[in-house]
């Protein structure tokens, strides 16, 4: 490997079949391709309609996760809880991976969960892997020094057939954070705060690298909240080098190396990080020190502000005025106060072990107040037994809130569960967008913390002096 | 794939920035197994209250947006989910073309491989476009060229091998799997396997 290569380089390098040129876009080869039920059906139809096969099932990892029930299921004749299309779409996703000899992690599956979530989990996400997925939350498991981006249909069928997407080399972003977060802080706030900062489309065309003291003092969930928004930046792709935290993560999963194998990938993997002297094409620099918990007040997650700043006029804007006025929030005071319908705990963002258990310490011996509804959706089966092995379950109920099946829930309202019309939700998901959570919902974005703390008081809550 | 080469239309404005894909098509529609007929859920809850009647003042929904195949937009079009069936609802529902000063990675990449022309212009043509609604643009993709009413000529840019691709017709899987002497040399001689 030449010096001067940032992460992103290498990765991208070590997989190119055929180089770009002016004429044509590069053939990159994938080597893991995960795949949901919402966004293959269309591929399947390709292939099946030209003839072709799946080229490298046993690179391809399958799950339901958009349009499942989260209430407890068994058999198809509970489907009706979601609705007939989204019964018919995951009666499809079976039939499909099992005429094209697809694993398909489905409902009788210990191991099903959340597409971003249970990649990590299985072991099947890996440093210096190229990981895509028709979801634009691929970027989570950047988070193990992968390459991974979402890709739409059309690429889930080209990646099928051949195992390899046409693509063009994006440009690279490196975000260094110094320092560390203070108590009642966490990877989400700082995510939060780095979109707030470039804005939703300041990582267009980008790839980006975290990097600094305040990434290496993550754990590896943590780390994974923050390249999971990397999209939310409008970049192609999030990436943190891999440390001693990835490796300890990583050994003795199911899908990752062993013996020999495991050694091998590992004096691999501890070469993959930028050189010292590499050139990103930008650069970026936050200070997680002076970091306070994050909420946003709009409808993007660029809108966003510390829990007890003011929101900020911006109504020469008529976008950001047409924002407030859907959310129903007035500029030059805080978001604290607002009153809360809905508290959702859960997503791709924010759904895993951690995430769980930094909310039910909020919640531990506390009520959530009268008329505030609160769901607790694990991001992954593994994850609900695990909470349950540790009582977070009993601490949810003991609080008034729901404790659910896996999936993604809420955070797009497609399964059933969601937000009232003109109901404002604390949601630790990734989308504040007009009517995601459901029509006429007002999402705003939070950390657990924040999401469980506002649980209790009713209205938009920092949640520091509900610390322990 | 229809060769794309040329096309003349009226266009319809949408100024708000940071249009993205859940508000192009929102997610309860997603849960369809084909690509036909989602141009019924385009901006749907835009187009329609929640008791399902006609928001007669959203702009597409005005006299003046009937037959325009051209969408133009605020900045940072198509950003978030990325959903194909963002520009299929588009193209269902008879646009041909879109138009910003900045479309989202990925969105755009889906819309060049269905036929529909993301254009990116500069923020002077865009700010003529948004304040002239319904005027009539001849775009060629043969040349990445839209030309305004009075003549004037703004080029765009758009990848080459897409355009080549739009222009002739040809579908990119086909060119991917003429690659595949080239990718099961990759398979054999890599140093790791996944
Ligand atoms: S949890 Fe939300 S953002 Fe994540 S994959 Fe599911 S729908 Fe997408």
């Amino acid at each position: 490997m030449p010096s001067g290569t940032t992460l992103f380089e290498k990765v991208w390098s070590d997989h190119v079949v055929v180089p770009e040129t002016a004429e044509t876009p590069a053939v990159l080869y994938i080597d893991l391709h995960l795949i949901h039920e919402v966004t293959t059906p269309q591929a399947f139809n390709l292939l099946r309609a030209q003839g072709l096969k799946a080229r490298r099932p046993d690179l391809t990892l399958a799950t339901m996760d958009h349009s499942t029930p989260t209430t407890p299921v068994s058999s198809f004749r509970d489907l009706a809880v979601v609705g007939a299309g989204a019964a018919d779409q995951i009666r499809r996703m079976e039939e499909n991976c099992k005429e094209f000899g697809i694993d398909l992690l489905g409902f009788d599956s210990e191991f099903r969960g959340i597409v971003h979530v249970i990649g990590p989990e299985l072991g099947a996400t890996q440093p210096g892997k190229t990981i895509v997925c028709g979801d634009s939350h691929t970027s989570t498991h950047g988070a193990f020094g992968a390459l991974a981006f979402g890709i739409g249909t059309t690429e889930v069928g080209h990646v099928l057939a051949t195992q390899c997407l046409l693509q063009r080399k994006p440009k690279t972003l490196a975000i260094d954070v110094s320092g560390n977060l203070p108590p009642g802080v966490v990877s989400k706030d700082l995510i939060l705060a780095i979109i707030g900062e470039i804005g939703v489309d300041g990582g267009t065309g980008h790839v980006i690298e975290y990097r600094g003291s305040g990434i290496a003092a993550l754990d590896m969930e943590a780390r994974m909240t923050v390249c999971n928004m990397s999209i939310e930046a409008g970049a192609r792709a999030g990436m943190i080098a891999p440390d001693d935290k990835t490796i300890a993560y990583l050994d003795g999963r199911p899908r990752s190396p062993k013996g020999a194998d495991w050694d091998a990938a590992v004096s691999r993997w501890q070469h993959l990080k930028s050189d010292p002297e590499a050139q990103f094409d930008r650069t970026m620099a936050i200070d997680a020190d002076e970091l306070q918990p994050m909420i946003t007040f709009g409808t993007n997650p660029g809108m966003v502000v510390g829990i007890n700043d003011p929101v900020p006029d911006n109504s020469a804007d008529p976008s950001f005025r047409k924002a407030l006025d859907y959310m129903q929030i007035s500029t030059g005071k805080p978001l604290t106060d607002t009153k809360v319908d809905i508290v959702f705990v859960g997503s791709c963002t924010n759904s895993r072990l951690s995430d769980l258990q930094q909310a039910a310490d909020v919640l531990r011996g506390r009520k959530i107040a009268n008329g505030v509804r609160m769901l607790v959706v694990p991001g992954s089966q593994q994850i609900k037994k695990d909470a349950e092995k540790l009582g977070l379950d009993r601490i949810f109920a003991a609080a008034g809130a729901e404790w659910r099946e896996s999936g993604c829930s809420m955070c797009l309202g497609m399964n059933g569960d969601t937000v009232g019309n003109g109901q404002l939700s604390v949601s630790t998901s990734n989308r504040n967008f007009e009517g995601r959570q459901g029509i006429g919902a007002r999402t705003v974005l939070a950390s657990p913390m924040t999401a469980a703390a506002s649980a209790l008081s009713g209205r938009v809550a920092d949640p520091r002096p509900y610390l322990r | 794939m229809q060769p794309i080469t040329h096309f003349q239309s009226r266009t319809v404005v949408l100024p708000t920035k940071d249009i993205d894909t859940d508000q192009i098509i929102p997610a309860r529609f997603l849960t369809t197994t084909t690509r036909e007929g989602l141009g019924q859920a385009l901006f749907h809850d835009l187009r329609f209250a929640a008791d399902g009647s006609m928001i007669d003042d959203f702009v597409l929904n005005t006299p003046e947006a009937d037959g325009c195949e051209i969408l133009v937009a605020g900045k940072n079009l198509g950003c978030g989910s990325s959903r194909e069936h963002a520009p299929w609802a588009l193209l269902d529902y008879g646009f041909r073309a879109v138009i910003s000063t900045e479309i989202a990675d990925i969105f755009r990449n889906n819309s060049l491989k269905n036929g529909l022309i993301p254009i990116v212009v500069d923020a002077a043509t865009h700010e003529f476009l948004l304040r002239n609604p319904g005027i009539k643009l001849d775009i060629d993709v043969r040349t990445a060229t839209l030309t305004l009413p009075d003549g004037g000529i703004v080029q765009f840019p758009i990848d080459g091998f897409a355009r080549y691709c739009l222009v002739e017709g040809i579908d990119q899987l086909g060119y991917l799997r003429q690659q595949m002497d080239e990718i099961l040399k990759f398979e054999e001689t890599r140093s790791w396997t996944p």
